[in-house]
């Protein structure tokens, strides 16, 4: 029996019965639904009302990264939230980066499903790290990094990188409160990744094209793939990098003080 | 996007407003979407009734509403509407737009008893 007006079990549409659920399934309203903006008035029922919301779904966690912006800028830490598809490299590249900036102030938030492999790779640098693992969750969001950024107390005028859970879907959704979104492509996934996933590369301020050193094995275009982030992107930054031979790594060592500098200065 | 993630998302405004708005049950809830939200609409009214279960809005019927794309036109400065993400400008044809609008995601209002 339907719970709201005590219908019966099945909902008659044309020539077929479709039980209660599976109506609601196809979005179809039937009798003590969707009656129009008067509500609907069943026997027995008070009238409905009808409640503006007019609230983003996301809203609460928007709220939280912005909460944590604040934090982080009054700070002047520069946080990045780096986002890319499973095993680009994300986590091999935080480790030279690490290494190659040397005694610089720095922290890092990894999310993944399961497991601390990568916060352990991280700790063996030398760097603090916390893992956040989000079980079946696909993404981190603004609470986890909020609690995060809780025990890591990050240091006045230091970066903060927080590794995403691989996957070019959700976390372009979640804002975390970061300065900036770095996609991370490797020269391995194939040329049409940005026009497949465009909402996480219209998301990100820099992209980071790594693993160049395969792409003659591969045959990968690096000028096609830069012109497929420059169609979903028209503004974004492109560096290319090799963690394994540190080609690129310069000039994204220099994105990175750049960006530190000009944080530090608001 | 990950429709079970959005449902999770609506089911906590929901639960919110039932305690601060007092309202037993949902009838109806209208979304308005945009259409460069990358919502999958089909897999959102999948995931509804298995994500709204034990919530006030159990068995509520969804109703989506579209919102147009905008974007901006770099190369002739203007704002236009286009429904396709990749889409040119159609003011001067260019292909260098960037989005503004057009990912909205939010719950417009609910009929409640
Ligand atoms: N040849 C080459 N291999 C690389 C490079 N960067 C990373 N790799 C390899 O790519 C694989 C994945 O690297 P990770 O750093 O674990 O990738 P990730 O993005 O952190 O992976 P997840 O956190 O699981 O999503 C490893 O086998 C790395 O050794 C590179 O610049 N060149
Ligand atoms: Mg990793
Ligand atoms: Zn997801
Ligand atoms: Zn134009």
């Amino acid at each position: 029996m339907c719970s709201v007006c005590g219908c019966g079990d099945t909902v008659r549409v044309g020539d077929l019965d479709l039980s209660h659920a599976d109506a609601h399934r196809f979005g179809l309203a039937h009798h003590h639904h969707g009656l129009g903006p008067a509500g609907l008035s069943v026997p027995g029922l008070t009238q409905s009302r009808l409640i503006e919301v007019e609230t983003a779904i996301l809203s609460k966690n928007d709220a939280i990264a912005t909460e944590n912006r604040h934090i982080l800028t009054a700070l002047g830490v520069l946080t990045l939230n780096l986002v890319s598809s499973p095993g680009s490299g994300k986590t091999t590249l935080l480790c030279k980066t690490i290494t190659a900036l040397g005694d610089a102030p720095l922290a890092v938030i990894e999310g993944d499903q399961q497991t601390s492999h990568d916060a352990d790779r991280i700790r063996a640098t030398g760097a603090p790290a916390i893992q956040i693992n989000t079980g079946k969750g696909c993404h981190l969001d603004a609470q986890m990094v909020a609690a995060a950024i809780n025990d890591l107390r990050p240091r006045t005028g230091s970066y903060l990188f927080i590794e995403n859970v691989g996957n070019l879907v959700c976390p372009a959704a979640f804002d975390l409160g970061e300065d900036a979104k770095v996609a991370i492509l490797s020269v391995t996934e194939g040329e049409d990744k940005p026009l497949k996933y465009p909402d996480m590369f219209t998301a990100a301020s820099l992209a980071l094209l790594t693993k160049t050193d395969l792409a003659p094995h591969c045959d990968a275009d690096l000028s096609a793939y830069e012109a497929n982030l420059r169609r979903v992107n028209p503004t974004i930054e492109i560096l290319r990098l090799s963690s394994r031979t540190g080609d690129g790594m310069d000039a994204w060592l220099a994105w990175l003080r750049a960006r530190l500098a000009a944080k530090g200065a608001t | 996007m990950h429709e079970l993630t959005l449902v999770e998302g609506i089911r906590t405004i929901v639960e919110d407003h039932a305690r601060t708005q007092h309202f037993a049950r949902v009838l109806v809830l209208r979304l308005e979407i945009g259409r460069f939200a990358g919502v999958e609409k089909q897999a959102l009214h999948f995931a509804w009734d298995e994500g709204m279960r034990g919530s006030p809005a159990a068995g509520a019927v969804l109703e989506i509403i579209d919102l147009p794309g905008q974007a901006m036109c770099i190369d002739c400065d203007q704002v236009v509407q286009i429904d396709d993400r990749f889409d040119p400008c159609p003011l001067c044809g260019g292909e260098r737009l960037l989005p503004q609008g057009g990912d909205e995601m939010r719950i417009k209002n609910m009929e409640v008893v």
